[in-house]
This record gives C-alpha cells, sequence and structure tokens, in this order.
C-alpha cells in the first residue's frame, strides 16, 4: 500500500502552514505531438494560499479544465513544477497521487458523476470507505454532510429522483464529507437554472467561510465568479489576469 | 475494505438483477450438471457395490466348465468330496466354505406349487452368502452327515407356499422326496444382477446328493476369502490346485473357472466412475462457457460504468482497489451462480436417485470442490475486465460518455 506523501524537509508533522495549497512553477502541458501539438498549459505561474475563494475564467480551450485536473493531482505537468502543500507532485507516482486525493481533495463536477441507482446517501459516503471510516461513523458523517447542503431529507433516493441542483448539492456534499483542505469544482452551476446556481454558490462561499475550506472554482459566468475573492483569467493556456 | 467491497458487490448484483442472474446462469448450469452426474453416479457405484457385497461378502464361486461364455462353453466335469478337501486343506486364506450341488425344481406343498432353486449346502455356506435364520433352526451335525431330508426356506418360498401360516414342521415335497420345514431365511431381498436371493430352498448336501440328484456330484464351491486384498491370491491358489487335479497341461484352457464377485463389483464400479468422469468433463466445459458469459458481461459492466470509475479515481481510489472491486463483482457472481447450481444439482439428482431407486449420496469433496471451482472462475475470468477498469486514465474516464 502506498504512503501519503508528507512535504519536503518536513519534520513529520505535516508542512509548514505558510506554504501555499497549490503552486504551479512554470507549468506547462502538452498534449499531441509534432503537427497536432497543443500547449493546454505554457508556462504558468501560479499561486492558492489556504482560505482562498478563486475563480478562473477563460475562453473554452484556453486550459481551464487542465489546470484543474493538474491542482487535482488527476494529471501531472509535462514541464514545470506543481507543489501541493509543498510536496512536488511530480515526483509521485498513481497511487500517491490518489491517496493524497483521498486525504485534501474534494471534486465537484460539472456532470455531477453521481453513482447510478445509487441513493443519496450512499454517495456521499463513497469516499469514506476508501478513508477506511466504519460504517457507523461513516453513515453519521454522510447524513451531516446532507444536512449541510440541505438534503437530509433525501438521503434515501436515488440520483434519479433527485432534481438537477439536488443532484449537485449531493456531489458537493459527497465533496466535502472528508473536510478536505481544497475543494475544486468545474464549473458546478453549468447545467443548473439561476434560483439553483445561487444556492450552490451561497454553499460554497459558506464551505470557504464557515469551514476555512480553499475553493477554486472554474466559471463562465462573470457573476458566479463574483462569489470568490479572487479571480484568475487564462487564455490560451496562460494566465493573464488575476495572479499575485 | 473487504468486507465493504463486497457489500458494494453485493449492492451492484442486485441492482442489475437480471442481468446478474442471466450471467449466473451459465456457470449455475455447469455446476448443477457436475453435481447432478457425480451425485447420481455416486449413487450407482454404491449400488452396485452393497448389492454385490449382499451377494456374499469377498466372495469366490468356484464351478465347473471354462470361463468364456457363450455357446461353445464346454461342460466340465463336477467336482467331487475330495477336490472341496483338497481347497480346504491346502489353500491359505479362507475363512469360509461350502460345496454347493443345485436343481431347479418345483416344489409342492399339498395344492400349491412354486418352482424354485433347491440347493445341497454346507454349515459355512450361511457364512460365505451372509444368509441368516430367522425362524427356527439350522442343521444338526447329525442331519447332515446323515442326510436327513430337512429344509429351510427363503422369504419367497414361504409366501408362496404357506400364505399367512407357519412353515416350522410343515412339509414340503421336492421331487419325489418329503421334507420336513425346520428354518426360515431372514430376508436379503433382490441381488444386483437380478435374482431373487429369497427364493431358494436349501437342504444339507448329503440329503440332496442321496435323495434328489442320486449322485456324488458337487456343482459349484462357494468360498469367503479373509481378507479383500488376499481374493486374487486364494483365486490363483484355487486355480493352481485345481488344474493340477484336474491334469490341465500347461496352455490348455481350465475346464472350470473361478468367479470373483469383487472383481465383478469394481469392473462395474469402474464403468459407472468412467462415465462420471466423461459426464464431469462435459460439465467442465460448460463451466468454461458459463465463465467466458461472465467475462463478457464484466466487460460490458466496465465500459457502461467508465465514468463511475472515473468518480472513484479522482475520490481517491486507488488502482489496486478498483481491481479488487471488479474481481470481487465477478466472484459474487460466480460464486451465486455456483451455490444455485450446487442446490439445483443436488436437487436434480435427489429426484433422479429416488426414481431410480439408487441411494442420494451427499459427497461434501464435490460440493466444496464445486464451490471452489466457481469461485476460481470467477477470478479468472473476472480478472481482464477488473484489469480494464483499473487501468483506465482518471480524466478520460470521467469525460467518457
Ligand atoms: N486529452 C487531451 N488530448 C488532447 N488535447 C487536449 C486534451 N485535453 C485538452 N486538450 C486540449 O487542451 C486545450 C485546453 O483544454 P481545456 O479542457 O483545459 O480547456 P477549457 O479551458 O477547460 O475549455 P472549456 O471551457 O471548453 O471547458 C484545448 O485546446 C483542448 O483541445
Ligand atoms: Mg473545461
Amino acid at each position: 500500500m502506498a504512503e501519503l506523501p508528507r512535504a519536503d524537509g518536513g519534520a513529520g508533522d505535516g508542512p509548514d502552514h505558510r506554504t501555499p495549497i497549490v503552486e504551479f512553477r512554470r507549468v506547462e502541458k502538452i498534449y499531441g505531438e509534432g503537427e497536432s501539438e497543443v500547449r493546454a498549459l505554457d508556462g504558468v505561474d501560479m499561486r492558492i494560499e489556504r482560505g482562498e475563494f478563486v475563480s478562473i475564467m477563460g475562453s473554452s480551450g484556453s486550459g481551464k479544465s487542465t489546470a484543474m485536473n493538474m491542482i487535482g493531482c488527476l494529471d501531472v505537468p509535462t514541464s514545470g513544477a506543481y507543489l501541493f502543500r509543498g510536496v512536488n507532485v511530480c515526483d509521485l507516482d498513481q497511487d500517491q497521487r490518489a491517496l493524497l486525493r483521498r486525504h485534501f481533495i474534494g471534486f465537484v463536477f460539472q456532470g455531477f458523476n453521481l453513482l447510478a441507482r445509487t441513493t443519496a446517501l450512499e454517495n456521499v459516503e463513497l469516499p469514506l470507505i476508501y478513508r477506511r471510516v466504519p460504517a457507523e461513523e461513516r453513515k453519521r458523517r454522510a447524513l451531516k454532510a446532507l444536512d449541510l447542503v440541505g438534503l437530509s431529507s433525501r438521503a434515501g433516493h436515488t440520483s434519479a429522483k433527485l432534481s438537477g441542483g439536488q443532484q449537485q448539492r449531493v456531489a458537493i456534499a459527497r465533496a466535502l464529507v472528508t473536510e478536505p483542505s481544497l475543494l475544486l469544482a468545474d464549473e458546478p452551476t453549468g447545467n443548473l437554472d439561476s434560483a439553483r446556481k445561487v444556492e450552490i454558490m451561497e454553499l460554497m462561499v459558506q464551505l470557504n467561510r464557515e469551514h476555512g475550506i480553499t475553493v477554486v472554482m472554474v466559471t463562465h459566468e462573470p457573476d458566479m465568479a463574483e462569489y470568490g475573492t479572487r479571480t484568475i483569467v487564462f487564455r490560451d493556456g496562460k494566465i493573464i489576469s488575476g495572479n499575485r | 475494505m473487504l468486507w465493504a467491497t463486497l457489500i458494494m458487490s453485493l449492492r451492484e448484483v442486485r441492482k442489475n438483477a437480471l442481468r446478474s442472474f442471466l450471467t449466473m446462469l451459465g456457470i449455475m448450469i455447469g455446476v448443477g450438471a457436475v453435481i447432478a452426474m457425480v451425485t447420481i453416479g455416486e449413487g450407482a457405484t454404491q449400488k452396485v457395490r452393497s448389492d454385490v457385497g449382499a451377494l456374499g461378502e469377498n466372495m469366490l464361486v468356484v464351478s465347473p466348465g471354462a470361463a468364456r461364455r457363450g455357446p461353445e462353453r464346454t461342460a466340465g466335469n463336477p467336482f467331487q468330496k475330495d477336490d472341496v478337501e483338497a481347497i480346504e486343506r491346502e489353500v491359505t486364506g479362507i475363512k469360509a466354505l461350502s460345496p454347493t450341488a443345485q436343481s431347479n425344481t418345483t416344489v409342492v406343498v399339498g395344492n400349491q406349487n412354486w418352482p424354485t432353486s433347491v440347493i445341497g449346502v454346507d454349515e459355512g455356506y450361511f457364512e460365505v452368502r451372509g444368509y441368516k435364520i430367522e425362524m427356527g433352526r439350522s442343521f444338526s451335525e447329525v442331519e447332515a452327515a446323515s442326510g436327513t431330508p430337512v429344509c429351510i426356506i427363503g422369504k419367497t418360498v414361504r409366501d408362496n407356499l404357506f400364505p399367512g401360516a407357519m412353515p416350522m414342521g410343515q412339509r414340503i415335497r421336492v421331487k419325489q422326496v418329503s421334507c420336513l420345514v425346520v428354518g426360515l431365511l431372514a430376508s436379503k431381498g433382490q441381488a444386483a444382477m437380478g435374482g431373487d436371493q429369497d427364493d431358494v430352498v436349501l437342504m444339507p448336501l448329503r440329503a440332496f446328493q442321496r435323495r434328489i440328484a442320486g449322485n456324488n456330484n458337487i456343482s459349484s464351491v462357494y468360498l469367503q476369502v479373509e481378507d479383500a486384498q488376499a481374493t486374487s491370491s486364494v483365486q490363483a491358489q484355487v486355480e493352481d490346485l485345481l488344474r493340477e487335479r484336474r491334469r490341465i497341461q500347461p496352455g490348455a484352457v481350465d475346464d472350470f473357472n473361478v468367479r470373483n464377485m469383487q472383481e465383478i463389483a469394481d469392473t462395474m464400479s469402474s464403468v459407472t466412475a468412467s462415465m462420471t468422469g466423461l459426464l464431469g468433463g462435459i460439465a467442465a466445459v460448460s463451466l468454461l462457457v458459463g465463465g467466458i458469459g461472465i467475462m463478457n458481461i464484466m466487460l460490458v459492466s466496465v465500459t457502461e460504468r467508465t465514468r463511475e470509475v472515473g468518480t472513484r479515481l479522482a475520490i481517491g481510489a486507488l488502482a489496486s482497489e478498483v481491481l479488487l472491486q471488479f474481481l470481487v463483482e465477478a466472484v459474487v457472481l460466480a460464486l451465486l451462480g455456483g451455490i444455485l447450481g450446487i442446490l439445483f444439482g443436488l436437487s436434480l439428482s435427489y429426484a433422479a436417485t429416488q426414481s431410480l431407486s439408487l441411494p442420494f449420496v451427499i459427497s461434501p469433496g464435490t460440493v466444496a470442490g464445486a464451490f471452489a471451482f466457481s469461485a476460481a472462475v470467477g477470478v479468472i475470468f473476472g480478472y481482464l475486465p477488473a484489469r480494464k477498469a483499473a487501468r483506465l486514465n482518471p480524466i478520460e474516464a470521467l469525460r467518457h460518455e
């Protein structure tokens, strides 16, 4: 079994709290070769501190999702370095990155990606199963997370019986049930009507303010980006504004 | 983790109940066929063994005439008293022995007739054949030596000649001889190769020879061997001795034969065993087909659930955990199929053995084997689909439509 990676030079008790949670150093991501080569990320430098709520904007194909996958340790840079909590992700193998995701990162996808024919409660319990949380505690924590997103009354409903907004809230509950350090949301409101959008955004703000979860969210809509504390704009694989 | 994975798999199997059942069907039929074949075969073998055992345990029968069956069978001279004495004296490993002479004739009581076998026997016959006296007594030594016409009858004879009456002390007529009934045999029932073992009249050999046959011939000698292992050695000793006594040249055909009941039993059970083996082979092929069915459905399932796999990987599942999940699912399918197959096979063979009046013997080894085999089928045929799932790239899996 792979071991959870620790920060370089740390004394063994976790990374220094002043290190940024996300740090890109001249990160490049190149897809394809030769003629069909695409520079999805073109030497990006970026820092996100703990407790921030960062919105990422940019036109289609500008590299937002690529950056998100990188931040979420699903992907590694072609060149450059990505430090997550001070740990260089480039040095890690697939299993070690999986463990980082398991313990520190929650994902909310545009398409929700709930498990079919599975109840809301079971969906929310899923990350806890991989964390080896015992069944009873698992259920308690999953119900608490569902309560936080206002869906405790729908715990036994399967995804098919939930509205789009409810499904997205289940997906958020699943992402935050592990109390992650970092919540990543790639167009979380894309499929929702405006009332549901506001509902979701207020939930994200609440998680950020009250639970101290760092949030990074991709959106196409400026009024959604407003909810964040800072907006980073991508164009052609580069950051054109919002960097500090 | 394994427990949680198991629960998840059972949930997955239940979600697609019909599909899961159809997938299991192949394994179920395969395992069911194996169990049914083996159980029925085992029952048949046991039946043959106990039937042959009932004829007489570790029994050899020495008769005049060449062993070869068919029209050219030579008659051969009957044995005489000194042949039997020589066997008794010179062959080692014999537990009991009886010379016999037999006649198939009709016995009469009043106006009742019954065709049966009348056999002249010695005391040893009861032990060799396993006959017990239920009522009355055996022949006394004086009766045996003097040739007094007394007899012991089997249950079939009694039922036909003395329906509802007490046979002891009555007289029956065999040919022209009036014979006093002194005993009744306990029932032994039907023998292996047909023949009602209760349809007999036994009388002292001396009485039979003198009063019924009118000569001193002995038509067969029944031997019981002390130990089943020694059967063939005793058989060889008897053959050598008789060949010498009957002056048969080396290379010439014997004019007598020694039938080994153990051998007959062994031959018959080896026939049923090879039948079982053959049918078991066919059943194994259907298990293979069942396994391929599982692999097929698991591959479809992995493709269908690509996004689920992507989600699990994004949440932090290790590739090995995804592999385990799909492997456990395949094993659960195969095992459920195996369990259903075991139940199916047992009920099938129960019905079959009942209607063929064979004993119904559950062989725990076969059941355990079938169980282990279906688990193995799950692992072997589930591995490839599970590996396919575990090797998915999370980003591509999440984007999968
Ligand atoms: N797996 C891949 N193989 C090849 N090219 C890719 C792959 N993934 C992304 N790209 C390319 O990389 C570039 C950046 O893609 P990315 O998905 O990051 O854009 P995005 O900003 O998220 O766009 P959108 O707003 O449409 O989601 C695009 O030109 C895309 O075609
Ligand atoms: Mg995108």
